[in-house]
């Protein structure tokens, strides 16, 4: 009979497999149920005479969206001007520099500002989320607020989830006005195009689907980010060993999440 | 304290029945029996791992049994939906181990929460409330501090302020002079004996604490290994002859002699024979 110690490297290759997989889907369950109580009670919870408080949700709104406007600002004229310059430089080779703006304002609009953003708030508010529940949980705080009879899923998920939703496409919007901006200022230095000329082609270029597109994407970026950072931080456990690996693991499945569902958002629409 | 006698004509407040709990596969409480009276503190008390802090938290509702019957407040915890959970919880107050404030907000708004959330006073009834409960807890003047500002014996009373903002029925405290100086601690007991006289609650204590337990215990549970050892009052747990008993009340360990088939059995997971996965 083959004892517990004598498995063959390809079976425990797949028990490895196996039980992440298993894992894997375990967390998807528990996010989906997590979207839809906090959908519940965002909705119904007036009616159940506990509602999400406002409050919690401008907090989370802060938290997550006007504290991160500074470095969302620099990442996105950055951006706004390394595109320019990448642009300029290989539109020169045709001899067509003049046309820069189209890629400009497609690429920052589509692509750039609701990536880098969301990549900024999975790596800014994502990790402190998980890290946040973690410590909550290993201190019985979340224990405490169920035997208070006080659901930990209205008190602390829902505004955060709410938050995130909310204020991720508010920050691409931020973005995409400030890369822009910050391209135009450099596309005017080097091929001396004026302000008013930059803009007005941008507007001939630009439609509200491109925006809308940048937008639709940044809330699920948003959604992902929250029930990441949410399930990590239930999961702690060992201490603060473990909310630090639970942070790590939420930031990197985080921008994981964000940069493939990028590709199925691009896949599924553009195409 | 009141004597066990005066209490034993009165209601079950909790009643266990055959409670089975396991953690994975490891079952942590076999088949434990205990009922609570109302107006009584009951204490239960064990080494580590017997199975206390497993009991109160099946009692709490914070985890799933794998048989048995909880009846807390004539609630049945198996069968309860969420909304007789969530009612029977405002009944109910937990001071927990470690005190489990927030600590993001000062100790006047931790125990407002409960009030804030759950009933529709306006803010000044419920700030008047909080600091009513601080003030009994020993803790006025101290409203504005955050948790990570309080010492070890105020963030337990901050936790008991918080615990009876609702005016609970029952009061369960989880380890409430552990880590705790003995000069803090006999002041912590000394509240849960004024907690219980002034405003008439049950309290279940869970605690390893012998000096603690003595002094404000009306009955006394032991677990050992998730087994109910005794059951009974202060005194007849003094008089009582089980070694295991003795063992505890004079501090001393239990016989660790190992069976080695035994512990090779336990570390493999197997059946009969351990010398198989040799």
């Amino acid at each position: 009979m083959t004892s517990v110690f004598e498995r063959s490297p390809t079976i425990r290759f797949l028990e490895r497999i196996g039980r992440g997989v298993a894992r894997g889907l375990e967390e998807i369950g528990m996010s989906a149920g997590f979207l839809v109580e906090s959908l519940y009670w965002l909705l119904f919870g007036h009616g159940q005479r506990q509602p999400v408080r406002p409050a919690s949700i401008f907090q989370q709104m802060m938290d997550v969206g006007i504290r991160a406007v500074p470095i969302i600002g620099v990442l996105a004229a950055t951006i706004g001007v390394m595109l320019a310059i990448q642009g300029i430089y290989t539109l020169r080779t045709f001899g067509a520099e003049s046309r820069v703006t189209i890629g400009i304002a497609l690429s920052m609009t589509r692509e750039f500002a609701p990536l880098i953003t969301g990549i900024l708030v999975a790596g800014r508010s994502g990790s402190a989320l998980a890290a946040r529940l973690g410590t909550m949980k290993i201190n019985q705080e979340i224990d405490a607020l169920r035997v208070m009879g006080i659901n930990p899923v209205r008190f602390l998920i829902a505004p955060a989830l709410l938050g995130c939703v909310v204020m991720v496409p508010t920050l691409t919007f931020f973005s995409d006005v400030v890369g822009l901006w910050a391209a135009g200022v450099f596309v005017g230095m080097d091929l001396g195009m004026s302000m008013v000329s930059y803009a007005e082609e941008l507007g001939r270029i630009l439609t509200p689907d491109d925006v809308i597109h940048g937008l639709g994407k940044s809330a699920i970026f948003g959604m992902l980010i929250a029930l990441i950072g949410v399930v990590n931080g239930t999961l702690v456990t060992g201490g603060a060993e473990g909310v630090g690996r639970c942070t790590t693991r939420a930031v990197v499945q985080s921008i994981a999440a964000i940069v493939v569902t990028d590709m199925v958002f691009v896949f599924v629409t553009t195409r | 304290m009141t004597s066990a006698a005066s209490n034993s004509n009165q209601a079950n407040i909790i009643e266990i029945r055959d409670l089975v709990a396991h953690y994975g596969s490891r079952q942590v409480l076999n088949s434990v029996n205990l009922d609570v009276r109302e107006g009584e503190i009951m204490v239960i008390m064990g080494g580590s791992g017997s199975g206390k802090s497993t009991l109160l938290r099946h009692v709490l509702a914070l985890e799933h049994m794998t048989s048995g019957t909880v009846r807390v407040l004539g609630v049945d915890l198996g069968t309860a939906t969420t909304a007789h959970l969530a009612d029977l919880r405002k009944k109910i107050g937990v001071a927990f181990q470690g005190g489990a404030l927030f600590s993001s907000i000062n100790v006047e708004r931790n125990v407002m929460l409960p009030l804030y959330e759950l009933t529709d006073l306006d803010p000044m009834q419920m700030r008047i409330m909080a600091r009513m409960k601080l003030q009994v807890v020993g803790l006025a003047g101290f409203e504005q501090l955050m948790p990570s500002e309080l010492s070890g014996g105020m963030i337990k009373r901050a936790a008991f302020a918080r615990a009876i903002a609702m005016d609970p029925r029952i009061l369960f405290c989880d380890e409430p002079s552990a880590g705790l100086d003995p000069a803090v601690a006999s002041a912590i007991d000394d509240l849960i004996l004024g907690l219980r006289d002034a405003m008439n609650m049950t309290i279940v204590v869970v605690t390893h604490e012998l000096d603690s337990a003595f002094k404000i215990a009306d009955r006394i549970t032991v677990l050992d290994q998730g087994d109910v050892l005794f059951s009974g009052t202060p005194e007849q747990l003094r008089n009582h002859t089980d070694e295991r008993i003795q063992n505890l009340l004079n501090r001393r360990p239990q016989d660790d002699t190992i069976d080695p088939d035994d512990y090779l059995r336990r570390l493999t997971g197997t059946g009969d024979n351990p010398s198989m996965v040799l």
